[in-house]
């Protein structure tokens, strides 16, 4: 019996390692865990439209997407914020646009912030709500953690040269930012447009609501690119794949999701 | 040689070579944690890494005071709710219950041990952090979160310690303690209590250990920030937490900043358990 489980447990040993070796010419794709979701959906609709080919799709953080391309451990990575000059060696291709929302809890009675107001919230400066002219509450402050993309690009975007400042609250994704200032009537925090649902209210900026068609038309300023970056020009099936990506089909499985295509 | 001795040798060099490589496989990580983790507190200096206030890696400033209190305030907010309910409990078990209702009490408690931390995380977020919020103010992810539900995640480690290191005083103890005419709770804070102290404090520092080691349900919980709080209801971020949180997108300094804060925690439940150690021994003795 014991014997039986050893040959078990090697025999599945064996089978993991083959698979392995089989997928060596899997397209790898790594990075943004923003993108993650996204990529996912895309590498799912191509693998079924082309059954020979393996996508396999990971995360890690924009940073670590960008460097997995850099060394070759990805074929892709995947960026959700600009890149940085040091970076701009790679070869980056725009697959869509994110916007990004300032989140109330629904209760909130603000519907409206300008650029301002969010800037000298998130550092710290305005710390109640009676600031804005609600009831004598102290804001909750919710933000991403350092390295994340979605807090680099509210940094570049909104914040600039100014701190957020350290009382905030600090999650590890959209989503359980997005579950605090669903359950805290005194929360504020920022999310990937794709993630708002109606247990939170996403604010209007500067009296620009969060639409795609301001996000579109450039109205809307908070908007980040999703990239995928490639150290060389893409060939075989990473081209195939980023083709597809780009294509009206492509585009489409992102626009249902909530995101902007690029075109 | 024969054919037996030859195998003996055979099984024992094997032995030898597996036990090694357990040890080896700990001496390696200990080596890797300080080989990535020194040059960043070198080149920024130990002062400025250990007490300063700042921590914005992206910025290049290292600073780790704030997780360092952080990470004290909530271990011992955590031996403060924990101390005296499992104390009370195994002193009550040991002392004041029948030997059946021990038997099945213990390993039920125990077996809190095993339900995952991001289960006791879990409920920190559905029940205690909505009720801190509504009954004392503040966002609700908070010190004193943290500090609730550590106390309660160890309180099995300190409970099965002291119930053993209790039961572990000879019984002439009791005896004597009350053929001299002292009543039973007199015998067991005069007699029994100092008499199981080294085992008591022992499985106090094991369960602090727990405490300043316990990562998912404080990342949950406690909110994060890297503030000194000033209060139990402010959100604070512990050693642990901020390892957890940043490793996944940390690269370059950043990262190596993260092995450092794993040095202090290293060398901090290095310190706990030595003392553990030479308590425990002191007490067999």
């Amino acid at each position: 019996m014991r014997r039986l489980i050893i040959v078990i447990f090697l025999l599945a040993l064996f089978t993991v390692g083959c698979d392995r070796i089989a997928s060596d010419n899997a397209v790898i794709i790594a990075g943004s865990t923003s993108i993650e979701p996204f990529a996912d959906k895309w590498a799912e609709v191509y693998m079924e439209k082309h059954p020979d080919a393996i996508i396999n799709v990971q995360g890690g953080g924009s940073s670590a997407g960008v460097q997995a391309a850099e060394s070759g451990v990805a074929d892709v990575g995947t960026c959700s914020r600009e890149l940085k000059p040091e970076e701009k060696v790679l070869n980056e291709i725009i697959v869509a646009y994110d916007g990004l929302a300032v989140i109330l809890h629904p209760s909130n009675s603000i519907s409206d912030l300008t650029s301002e107001q969010v800037k000298q919230i998130f550092a710290g400066r305005i710390r109640n709500w009676k600031d804005l002219g609600l009831k004598d509450k102290i804001i909750t402050v919710v933000t991403r953690e350092e390295g994340s993309g979605t807090r680099g690009a509210f940094q570049e975007l909104v914040m600039k040269d100014t701190r957020i400042f350290k009382g905030a609250i600090v999650q590890d994704s959209n989503g359980t930012v997005r579950e605090i200032v669903a359950n805290d009537p005194n929360a504020v925090g920022y999310i990937s447009l794709g993630l708002v649902n109606e247990a939170v209210k996403a604010v209007s900026l500067d009296g620009v609501a969060v639409t795609d068609e301001n996000i579109i038309s450039k109205k809307y300023d908070l908007m980040r690119p999703f990239l995928f970056v490639t150290k060389n020009a893409p060939a075989g099936e990473v081209k195939n794949f980023i083709d597809f990506v780009l294509s009206d089909e492509g585009q489409g499985l992102i626009r249902e999701e909530g995101l902007i295509p690029v075109s | 040689m024969t054919q037996l001795e030859r195998n003996e040798k055979l099984i024992q060099i094997t032995l030898a070579i597996i036990a090694f490589s357990a040890i080896s496989f700990l001496l390696l990580i200990t080596f890797f944690i300080f080989f990535e983790g020194t040059p960043v507190i070198i080149k920024y200096g130990i002062k400025n890494f250990l007490f300063g206030l700042d921590w914005y890696p992206t910025e290049k400033s290292f600073g780790i005071l704030p997780m360092i209190i952080g990470s004290i305030e909530v271990t011992v907010g955590a031996l403060v709710i924990g101390i005296p309910l499992s104390l009370a409990c195994s002193i009550t078990l040991t002392e004041f219950s029948s030997k059946r209702l021990r038997q099945i009490l213990k390993p039920v408690i125990e077996l809190l041990a095993g339900i995952p931390s991001v289960v006791y995380g879990f409920i920190g977020v559905v029940i205690l952090v909505p009720f801190i919020r509504d009954n004392f103010g503040g966002p609700g992810l908070s010190v004193l979160a943290a500090s609730i539900i550590l106390g309660i995640m160890i309180l099995p480690t300190i409970i099965s310690i002291s119930i053993d290191s209790l039961l572990a005083v000879p019984k002439s103890y009791r005896e004597g303690s009350i053929a001299l005419g002292a009543t039973k709770w007199q015998t067991v804070v005069m007699v029994i209590f100092p008499a199981a102290r080294s085992g008591i404090i022992t499985s106090i520092i094991l369960g602090m250990g727990r405490a300043i080691g316990e990562t998912m349900a404080v990342i949950m919980i406690a909110g994060n920030a890297i503030n000194i709080p000033r209060s139990i209801l402010d959100p604070v971020r512990t050693l642990t937490s901020n390892i957890a949180l940043e490793v996944g997108y940390s690269t370059g300094e950043h990262r190596q900043a993260l092995f450092a804060t794993g040095i202090i925690l290293f060398i901090i439940i290095m310190v706990l358990n030595s003392v553990a150690n030479v308590i425990s021994s002191k007490g067999k003795r």
